[in-house]
């Protein structure tokens, strides 16, 4: 079917867009008031290409007058939609990132797709999509001490693999979702990626409502599947059985239970990136670091997904925690999630990461191992300078 | 007919786009740096050797991973017309159609080629055809939206002979 999108999503690749935009040989958009541009991926600049990128980027956000345009340092382009309430429950929402579908949080049908065709939707306003078909999963139950969103969606990635949701949507329900709030919905719209999603649903519910209290919401509303609509599959998970995950190295299907890499070395522990940036992952992290010290021969690194993250981090004495334990904290964007700068990996080092990929080569070199774990996870793992489970840190707080 | 012959490059399932290019070099958007650093993650011995016409014959969930259109366009800078997979990931498949490379799909291509072989596409009628003639595969069919868009030669060039036609009524 051909689809009008209500918002359009870029980020540095924004270039390549406007480059692809030009060849049309139209002036100007079609709506610049859809068009969100974030500069997130290579903040600040981390080489001289970068900075010749970005301000090519801010040329152009003037001359097309784009309103919702976020310079360096506001933090990454998923987190925004949701944060500043500019992706709302119902709509579609397109954008030239695979982890657009974090934005399904908040119960839009967002999708990911490439610069150009980023380029024809500026252009005609217009996207051509195949209705997807839906695979159901339902997470009932209550996770246990020290398990968190991610720890679901790494078991959900190594349950389907790579290629189990290719195409589809992913709709998330059952009981969990009356305890989840909407960054743990995040975390599992954003990892449904690493399954192939086309787009990832949390129907919006009394959570996501209130989330929008007090914003416009003319033109949108929640939705879900019909009642007995025919799903493609049917998935219901017990969370209450998943333990701490760590999944690695190099594939996201290849995880398991802490417990499986207790006492491996790492020597770099990352927190941050659309998938475990916000704030609830910095303060989970905080329960452990405080007090306590990250092991020698480990860096911790943190990169608060938003300034409001930041900020709020700030005023809640969780950076002063990460940083007397002796982390560092990176300036809020993608930071070294994708291998460009702010933490790249040498040769025969292992990261553990809250991020959402570790494939070989991910963090910039093909020799170092990632390791994916939730926030709480990594938090432990610098302070023992080895993979552990969070569970041995949180007891005297849970 | 408009095919491309050349030596196919055979990789295994979900070859990521960090592989196919990795995200240390996504600064840089001119044709022959993506083409020097193509295919790096997985094949070391690609960007050297590959030529006008080559093949990259793929397993399951080709180009998973990130939406990065530098993935097709090293491709394509490198010569390459055509891919053949077992399956792909979604992005990278609409990707390629908007830059103009065939995807096409294939499980029975993947079991009857092997790597550095030399072989045929035709690409209007999608098949593959080895040098000597003795093995031919039909190849799965490409969506009649997509095959517009190839036609043209990608998204740019199809949307703006779309516009120019409705513009002339």
């Amino acid at each position: 079917m051909e689809a009008a999108p209500d918002l359009v999503l870029s980020h540095e690749n924004t270039y390549l867009v406007n480059r692809s935009f030009k060849q049309l040989g139209i002036e100007r958009p079609w709506a610049p008031d859809r068009l969100v541009v974030v500069l997130d991926h290579r903040t600040p600049a981390n080489t001289l290409q970068t900075a010749m990128v970005h301000t090519e980027i801010r040329r152009m956000v003037r001359e097309f007058d784009i309103k919702n345009f976020f310079d360096v340092g506001e933090g990454i382009c998923h987190d925004l939609l949701v944060e500043k309430k500019l992706a709302k429950p119902g709509q579609l929402v397109v954008g030239a990132d695979s982890h657009t579908t974090t934005a399904g949080a908040v119960g839009a049908f967002a999708t990911g797709v490439g610069a150009t065709e980023l380029a024809g939707v500026w252009a005609t306003g217009k996207i051509w999509l195949k209705v997807p078909e839906t695979i159901q999963i339902d997470l009932n139950g209550h996770l246990s001490p020290g398990c968190f969103a991610k720890d679901i969606a790494l078991h959900l990635c190594s349950a389907l693999g790579p290629s189990g949701a290719d195409y589809k949507c992913v709709e998330f329900g059952g009981s969990y979702m009356f305890d989840v709030s909407v960054a743990g919905r995040m975390v599992l719209c954003n990892m449904a990626t690493e399954m192939g999603a086309k787009a990832a649903l949390v129907p919006a519910d009394s959570t996501s409502m209130v989330w929008y209290s007090g914003v416009d919401m003319s033109g949108c509303g929640p939705v879900r599947s019909d009642p007995g609509a025919r799903m493609s599959a049917h998935h219901e998970i017990d969370i209450s059985k998943i333990p701490p995950m760590v999944s690695g190295p190099h594939r996201v299907e290849e995880g398991s239970s802490v417990e499986r890499l207790e006492g491996k070395p790492v020597q770099q522990a990352f927190i941050g990136t659309c998938t475990n940036g916000r704030l609830e992952d910095l303060v989970a992290a905080s329960w452990i670091l405080r007090g306590r010290k990250v092991a020698p021969g480990c860096r911790l690194l943190v990169a608060p997904a938003t300034r409001a993250v930041l900020s709020d981090a700030l005023d809640m004495g969780v950076v002063q925690m990460i940083v007397a334990a002796g982390g560092t904290v990176l300036p809020p964007g993608c930071g070294p999630c994708l291998g460009a700068h702010e933490g790249v990996l040498a040769p025969g080092e292992t990261c553990i990461s809250s991020s959402n990929r570790n494939f070989r080569g991910r963090m910039g070199c093909e020799d170092a191992e990632v390791y994916l774990a939730s926030p709480a996870t990594v938090a432990a793992s610098a302070v023992n300078g080895e993979v552990t489970d969070p569970r041995r840190y949180l007891h005297e707080e849970l | 007919m408009k095919s491309c012959k050349g030596r196919i490059w055979k990789l295994g399932n979900d070859v990521n786009t960090d592989q196919i290019i990795p995200g240390r070099y996504l600064d840089n958007y001119s044709p022959s740096h993506l083409a020097s650093h193509a295919l790096e993650g997985a094949r070391k011995d690609f960007a050297g050797a590959v030529r006008a016409g080559d093949i990259v014959l793929a397993g399951r969930n080709f180009g998973c991973g990130s939406s990065r259109e530098q993935a097709v366009m090293a491709l394509v800078h490198s010569g390459v017309r055509s891919v053949v997979a077992q399956s792909y990931a979604r992005i990278f498949y609409r990707n390629a159609i908007n830059l103009g490379l065939y995807a096409f799909s294939s499980a029975e291509a993947y079991e009857s080629f092997e790597d550095g072989e030399v072989a045929v596409i035709d690409l209007e009628a999608g098949t593959i055809t080895s040098e000597d003639r003795t093995r031919a595969v039909r190849l799965g069919s490409i969506p009649e939206k997509a095959q517009e868009i190839l036609k043209y030669g990608g998204l740019v060039p199809y949307i703006k002979a779309t516009l120019a036609k409705s513009r002339d009524g």
